[in-house]
């Protein structure tokens, strides 16, 4: 981390380069693409998925090879510049790694052995079709599911709907953003949404709590928070590790894992106390605000010092930094906000005060962001699917919406049989070993199905569980659906073949459409291919097709976005105000109020586990990836240096982390620094891999999931909580 | 004349690494190797750190060593000050990489050195490197010190900067805002 890429690279380079190709131009030998190669430039328009920005990108070809993928500047989420993982996009169609044929388990072999052979479409195809058929005859088509993540996985969805299973999750709620939504709504009665409706450009004042922009690399996001910087806006950062961005901050706050509550508690405190709120937003649109100002009374920033670590005179300095910038300033909701089992309510915290700021639909707070809306291609409508879905058995989480699914509900489902038994997972795009807490869980509920078919680009963990294997096309080789993401200008962008797949892989869309077919559901997917689909959704909705394949992105009306501009503040609540106090969760049971726990404390001799991001790679799916892989190449674990010095670990030494329930992880770079607390330690997630046909990402790194066997459940919608895990240095690698 | 060079804002930085990525697909830079790199320097004692991430590569430095020292003539001062070197004429002797204070140059696998060129072939076209254009934090500007009257002369004129080992004396040509 310190000044060591370039020597890396050297070192890199003696290691590997016997066994390197020339990836600037992907060198692609297969000869039906050569043949037909087409001499010269070409440019061919599509949005990238690296990650689930979307951002529109113009690829490029050399003599019909790969060369390059850049922003497409009509596109306003890259605005003509992609991030690490976009430019190195193209990395993914020379993986090495990737998946090249349909694989089906071997006769005997079990679970989880990766023992695979390789079949044609066709038989993999039926093979599913017959269990599936099977499952429905025994169980019912309730007892099929499907996870699901990202735009990839509509028509799988559509085909599954068609056969009459609703059972479909996905971890981008319950393992993501769930609790940021349903925090929001219950406040604001308005969610937050992808991309977040923070208008970060022209804010004056921004406070990030745990979530790390610039390692973080969303797009816009990034782009927007460096013209914050620029424009001299006060930043303010709050987490336990000197993040980058925290190296951006006017002020940083080191606090105390497991007690932001605490500190945001306490900035409303301040704020209410010192009368420096928005008095006339509040007024013209609060609910319950006198039952806050009450309940906040006890939440001083001395108290708050106690739990926080955070002098109090820092917390005031930054209440009222806030408070003096409003309503062009505002705390960021964050993204990835399942941490501690209360997630929802520290959510419920960062909308109320945000509400104090009056910063609704405010320049510099958040905006109100418009989409294109799409016309749906007439398919038949589904069969009867009256059983209650399986994740949520009387409504255990009274406010997770049947839309989103809980991950953990639908494997807690298949390991009990109970509402119903749950035979067959579909998983498409999302790697459950490592996306869903402690992998024991999920392993046992794979051992109950009869059927569970991964449909992926590369053979990730959850691969190695699986019956069938079908290898996808990366997005450079294949339709999907349009974006039409509600951002500050709505758009549709479109995403098309650049270059064909190199072997037997297959875009979704088809693989939906044949299952379909196998499963006499053919008709539900009437459209030719996916070519013919698009065209006829786009233009029902007054977009040229034409222009858009070529121009890649089509910009619709421009609408206010916030009040200076005309537009309202509507919420769409219970009583259709902001709800500083909720009778909503009042009659469910919980804290009208948000109230602060005091966190469980690693045992001693023991560190929490945090992790997040790194700017070159999404979650488990791009270690593979050359180009970026070669960026980081394994993960490092984040041990601040005193701790280091007293457990007598060097900086580049490698240890192994065991956590609380005697788990085990792989060899780690240990990574010393002062950028951390002394009570916490941090990896970056996605590494560690496991699954041996990862050739070029086995066990390079640490795997922070693995660690994860613990996780609080947030008792509101059952967002896993998972910085519950602590962990302790094994030195004798 | 031009005279080409960079100023960075290590303000807007946040070390994402496109720049490394993006000039390894614009210049088909083999694996293992590459013509920019991040550098990320951290001083202080927590909580009270300071941090400064830059994105390095060569200097393109009005005194360089590594031209003074090729015995081919391979290593030179091409139009508007980008030091460049002609692969037909380089014997691969790695004197330059040697005397290069900033590490910048590397032997390619085809035998001759190799490094950042500012992507002259893209900068004949009027475009910016590869770098500077990709850059989601627009925190790179590539332009004409000759000209007082550019973006890159002007941003010195307003902010405080620095350069990488000024000792050195090789008058290096990359400014880094602070
Ligand atoms: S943020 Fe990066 S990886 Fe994600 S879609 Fe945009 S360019 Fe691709």
């Amino acid at each position: 981390m310190n000044a060591v890429s370039r020597r890396k690279f050297l070192k890199i380079s003696a290691a590997t380069i016997a066994s390197a190709t020339a990836l600037g131009t992907v060198s692609c030998t297969r000869d039906k693409i050569k043949a037909s190669a087409e001499k010269g430039i070409k440019t061919i328009p599509t949005y990238c998925n690296i990650c689930f920005w979307k951002c529109g990108a113009i690829a490029t070809l050399k003599d019909g090879e790969l060369w390059k993928i850049e922003g497409n500047p009509v596109d306003p989420l890259s605005r003509g510049r992609l991030c690490p993982r976009g430019t190195g996009g193209i990395g993914a169609y020379s993986d090495p790694d990737r998946l090249k044929t349909p694989l089906i388990r071997k006769k005997g072999s079990k679970r989880g052995e990766e023992e695979f052979v390789s079949v044609t479409w066709d038989e993999a195809l039926t093979y599913i079709a017959d269990k599936m058929n099977d499952i429905k005859s025994k169980y019912g088509a309730q007892s099929m599911a499907a996870f699901s993540h990202g735009t990839g996985g509509k028509f799988l969805k559509h085909t599954l709907k068609a056969y009459g299973a609703k059972n479909i999750v996905a971890p981008s709620f319950a393992q993501c953003r769930g609790p940021r939504e349903v925090g929001f709504e219950l406040t604001n009665g308005n969610f937050i949404g992808s991309p977040e409706r923070t208008d970060i450009k022209d804010t004056k004042c921004m406070a990030l709590i745990g979530s790390h922009l610039g390692e973080n690399m969303h797009n816009s996001q990034v782009q927007e928070f460096s013209e914050a910087i620029a424009n001299d806006a006060s930043i303010i950062v709050v987490d336990p590790r000197f993040s980058v961005a925290a190296g951006k901050a006017k002020y940083y706050l080191p606090i105390k894992p497991g007690t932001d509550l605490a500190l945001l508690l306490s900035w409303m405190n301040v704020m209410i106390s010192e009368g420096i709120y928005d008095k006339k937003f509040v007024e013209d649109f609060g609910f319950g605000f006198e039952q806050l100002a009450e309940e906040v009374k006890k939440y001083t920033p001395e108290w708050a010092y106690v739990e926080t670590g955070i002098e109090p005179d820092l917390i005031r300095a930054t209440a009222r930094e806030l408070a003096k910038n409003k309503p062009a300033s505002f705390i960021h909701p964050g993204r990835h906000v399942t941490w501690y089992g209360d997630d929802t309510q520290r959510s419920r915290a960062i909308a109320i005060l945000n509400s104090l700021l009056g910063n609704w639909n405010r320049k510099g707070g958040f905006y109100e962001p418009s989409k294109v809306s799409l016309p749906k291609y007439p398919t038949p409508a589904y069969p009867e699917m009256a059983y209650e879905k399986a994740d949520n058995p009387g409504k255990k989480w009274p406010l997770l919406g049947d839309a989103e699914g809980s991950t953990t509900g639908l494997r807690d489902a298949t390991i009990t049989g109970k509402p119903y038994p749950i035979k067959g997972w579909l998983v498409y795009a999302t790697n459950l070993i490592q996306s869903l807490p402690d992998e024991r869980e999920t392993i046992a509920a794979i051992n109950n199905l009869d059927l569970l078919v991964v449909i992926d680009v590369i053979p990730n963990e959850i691969a190695g569980y699986a019956d069938v294997v079908l290898p996808e096309s990366i997005y450079l080789e294949r339709h999907d659906e349009f974006n039409n993401a509600p951002f500050r200008q709505s758009f549709l962008s479109i995403r098309q073949p650049v270059i064909a797949s190199p072997d037997d892989q297959k875009p979704n869309w088809w693989i939906a459409k044949k299952l379909a077919e196998k499963l006499g559901l053919g008709h539900y997917h009437p459209w030719k291919n996916l070519d013919d689909y698009l065209r006829y959704t786009s233009e029902k909705a007054g977009f040229s097709y034409e222009r858009l394949k070529k121009e890649g992105v089509i910009l619709g009306p421009k609408k206010p976005i916030n009040v200076e501009e005309g537009a309202t503040q509507d919420f769409w609540t219970k009583s259709g105000k902001v709800e500083f106090y909720s009778t909503h969760l009042e009659e469910l049971g919980f804290d009208p109020i948000p109230k602060y726990t005091k966190p469980e404390q690693p045992p001693s001799g023991y560190f929490r586990l945090l992790f997040g991001r790194a700017p070159m790679h999404t979650f488990s799916m791009t270690q593979t990836n050359p180009l970026l892989s070669e960026l980081m190449d394994e993960n490092v674990v984040w041990v601040n240096n005193d701790v280091a010095r007293q457990y007598g670990i060097e900086n580049g030494q490698y240890i192994k982390l065991k956590n609380q329930d005697g788990i085990i992880g792989s060899k780690v770079k240990v990574y010393a620094t002062e950028r951390i607390r002394t009570d916490c330690v941090f990896m970056v997630h996605g590494f560690g891999h496991r699954s041996k046909a990862l050739k070029s990402a086995y066990l390079k790194g640490g795997s922070d999931s693995l660690m994860v066997t613990k996780y609080k459940v947030d008792p509101i919608m059952s967002g896993t909580g998972m910085n519950v895990n602590f962990v302790t240095f094994e030195t004798e690698a | 004349m031009a005279r080409y060079g960079m100023v960075i804002d290590t303000k807007k930085c946040v070390g994402c690494q496109d720049c490394v990525v993006a000039c390894k697909t614009e210049n088909q830079v083999p694996h293992g190797y590459s013509r920019d790199w991040l550098a990320y320097e951290t001083i202080g004692k927590f909580p009270k750190l300071n941090m400064e991430i830059r994105t390095e590569r060569c200097n393109h430095c009005d005194n360089p060593p590594c031209v003074y020292c090729c015995p081919t003539g391979a290593s030179h001062i091409s139009d508007g000050g980008i030091v460049l070197v002609e692969h037909d004429k380089c014997i691969g002797c790695k004197a330059c990489v040697a005397s290069c204070p900033y590490d910048a140059r590397f032997v390619h696998p085809e035998g001759y050195v190799s490094k950042c060129t500012f992507c002259e072939h893209r900068v004949k076209e009027g475009k910016d490197p590869a770098c500077v254009s990709v850059c989601p934090t627009h925190c790179m500007y590539f332009g004409d010190f000759d000209d007082p009257e550019s973006e890159v002369s002007k941003l010195l004129q307003e902010r405080k900067y620095h350069a990488i080992i000024p000792e050195a004396g090789t008058k290096p040509h990359i400014y880094y805002l602070t």
